[in-house]
């Protein structure tokens, strides 16, 4: 290969973050817009400078590796845009998904400081039990509201066994106790449900079933009902959260302990009482994810592959910002999708196992508190 | 001597007595040995001042009363703390300032991402007597400290050093507090505000009942305003008196406000250097 290929090769990797971070940065730095002016200016002229680059070197060879890489999906994308929505809702769909099992992480993040490595498999473990439960003849929404019972149950068990003697340790002893927690969760639940696979129950709890084809874009769309139906519930719960979070005594006292731990303990909050909810919290939002992705695959311990995918998300937005993982999630999902369905096909696919942690990596060099991380106050 | 005749006259004296430490001994980290013995007490309805050094153990005493000690490992070893009639040291912070005990911290420590009214509303987590309350004190609060009105909306981290320390008393009177632990109010304010700040704190104490226990540096301010004095060094109390006493006691001057002429190095060299109450425990 020649050496000007190699350049531009390694532009191609830089392309889409300065896209990415120039758009962004517009939101997370508002309260600092001089200090960002010139960063803005300096990333817009190597972002013209990587298109004009390209754009030169797709001219010059209009068949080459440069043609396909940069010029090619677009042309694609322009042609057949039903191909594009189809790609960009499933995306969405699964971007949703991603973002709900980092919004877990996001919560226990903020309230306890600890990076919850369980998260996913707490999704794997409410689902499982909700479908375990079914399966030993409890009915669906009884087994729903016990599902949620031992959801309690784990977060105060973690706790009063986990958290208060651990309190004041270092974060990455907290952090080794969740790797603990995780496999003692595994061990449990295969003990308890078995370790084969499970049908999510999506009828009994009156989940849509089949498609709505829809006519848009000059071709056919569809969209499965229970996608739809994720993205819905997706949405209320996050909003649910959102007002939960700003309006109630309990929220304010959350967004107090997770502002600092030493004046929330002295205004009489107690850390105890406000784990245990933070977890709760968690336990749900895993139990709803456990439900929508159990009803798109299988039940089973295999998810928690598809539960570290949080991770990425929430490199790219930050540990500390719910509204950054819901657009991690989104952008993570959508990213994944249309580079496997675009991009797959030129080195052989299998791009939507490893894009996400790809541009992960790119975000940790470049901009390491993710899109919406922890604006630090400082005073001057 | 037991603990059981120590606790003994606590009752007898909780009509005029809001707090007393008894003998305190504060080890943190299981090895650092911080307060070596200390004693106090706050009638009710009064203002005390702790005056001291940096590392003298004001804070340290004040953390061991509210409890949150435990957050920074460490743990009072000797003595008790008996608050309203009760014997306190046990008890999370949470339980305290249900009973009305509650501490401002040195350095504010308001909620930075949450906004002015937001903080002042966390200060009322523990109360249960419902909303309407809740609303009548938060106009009190806004009556006292009209500058916090102003800014109810902005985030507490963009709001100045004396808007914050406001906040910050104001958050822990929205508990609703009998006694309150001021921790060095005067902390990087300019005087004007330190003063506008200890003009509330006698407001406070003269129409809400409310007992201040302070932790000064600032002794020529603090003496000012509280009724009496307790002067620590290195983990003892050495001294303590009438704040009219102490502002004229030649030692005092010497040391803590710098007016008086010759070279003692410490309190120790100094005739009225007290002794530690060592019968007691």
């Amino acid at each position: 290969m020649p050496i000007s290929e190699w350049r531009t090769d390694d532009h191609r990797i830089q392309e889409p973050e300065c896209k990415g971070e120039e758009r962004m940065s517009d939101v997370a730095a508002q309260p600092a817009p001089s200090l960002l002016a010139n960063g803005w200016i300096r990333t817009g002229l190597i972002t013209a400078a990587v298109i004009a680059a390209i754009a030169i070197g797709a001219r010059i060879d209009p068949s080459g590796t440069i043609h396909k890489v940069f010029v090619d999906p677009f042309q694609q994308m322009v042609e057949a845009p039903d191909l594009l929505a189809q790609t960009v809702w499933e995306g969405l769909v699964s971007g949703v998904l991603y973002a709900l099992i980092a919004l877990g992480f996001v919560l226990i993040f903020k309230a306890s400081g600890v990076f919850n490595f369980a998260q996913g498999i707490m999704v794997v473990f409410a689902a499982l039990t909700l479908v375990g439960l079914h399966e030993k003849g409890v009915p669906a929404f009884l087994a729903v509201i016990l599902t949620l019972g031992v959801m309690f149950v784990l977060a105060a068990t973690i706790e009063r066994v986990v958290l208060r003697p651990l309190v004041n340790q270092p974060d990455i002893i907290l952090f080794m106790a969740t790797f603990g927690i995780t496999y003692f969760l595994i061990g449990f639940g295969e003990s308890v449900f078995g370790g084969n696979p499970k049908q999510m129950i999506t009828s009994e709890l009156y989940l849509p079933k089949g498609a709505i084809d829809a006519k848009i874009l000059g071709g056919l769309v569809s969209f499965q009902k229970i996608d739809i139906a994720a993205a819905v519930i997706a949405s209320l719960m996050i909003a649910a959260l959102a007002v939960f979070f700003q309006y109630t005594r309990i929220g304010r006292a959350l967004r107090a302990v997770a502002d600092s731990h030493k004046a929330a303990l002295s205004v009489g909050i107690s850390l105890n009482q406000i784990w245990v909810i933070v977890w709760f919290t968690a336990g749900i939002v895993a139990l709803i994810t456990g439900i929508m992705w159990g009803a798109r695959s299988d039940v089973s311990f295999a998810l928690e592959i598809v539960a570290l995918k949080a991770l990425p998300v929430l490199i790219l937005g930050g540990f500390t910002s719910i509204p950054g993982a819901i657009v991690g999630g989104l952008i993570i999902g959508i990213g994944e999708k249309l580079g496997e369905f675009y991009w797959g096909p030129l080195i052989g696919g299998g791009i939507e196992s490893w894009l996400a942690y790809f541009i992960a990596l790119g975000f940790l060099l470049f901009r390491p508190q993710g899109l919406f991380g922890d604006k630090i106050i400082e005073r001057i | 001597m037991s603990t059981a005749t120590l606790e003994q006259p606590a009752p007898v004296t909780a009509t005029d007595t809001i707090l007393s430490l008894n003998n305190i001994e504060v080890i943190y980290d299981h090895v650092v040995l911080v307060l070596k013995g200390v004693s106090l007490t706050v009638p009710r309805k009064g203002i005390v001042a702790i005056l001291g050094a940096n590392g003298a153990g004001k804070t340290t005493t004040l953390k061991a009363i509210s409890n949150l000690l435990k957050a920074e490992r460490g743990e009072v070893t000797k003595g008790s703390i008996v608050f309203d009639g009760e014997r306190v040291d046990r008890m999370s912070p949470n339980e305290l300032v249900r009973r009305g005990c509650i501490q401002v911290m040195e350095g504010r420590h308001c909620f930075g991402h949450l906004s002015i009214e937001e903080n002042l509303l966390t200060g009322a987590f523990t109360r249960r007597d419902g909303n309407a309350a809740i609303k009548r004190d938060l106009e009190k609060i806004y009556e006292l400290f009209p500058r916090l009105k102003q800014r109810r909306n902005s985030q507490a981290g963009y709001t100045s050093g004396g808007e914050q320390q406001m906040c910050a008393v104001g958050r822990a009177m929205m508990s609703k507090p009998k006694m309150i632990l001021l921790d060095e109010p005067s902390m990087g304010l300019a005087p004007q505000i330190v003063e506008e700040i200890f003009e509330i704190v006698r407001r406070l104490n003269a129409e809400d009942g409310v007992s201040f226990l302070v932790a000064e540096q600032n002794t020529n301010m603090a003496l000012r305003y509280a009724t009496y004095g307790y002067i620590m060094e290195t983990g003892r109390v050495v001294m303590d008196g009438e704040a009219q006493m102490l502002r004229e006691n030649e030692d005092v001057k010497e040391f803590y406000l710098g007016v008086a002429e010759g070279n003692k190095k410490s309190f120790r060299e100094v005739k009225s250097y007290k002794r530690r109450k060592r019968w007691l425990s």
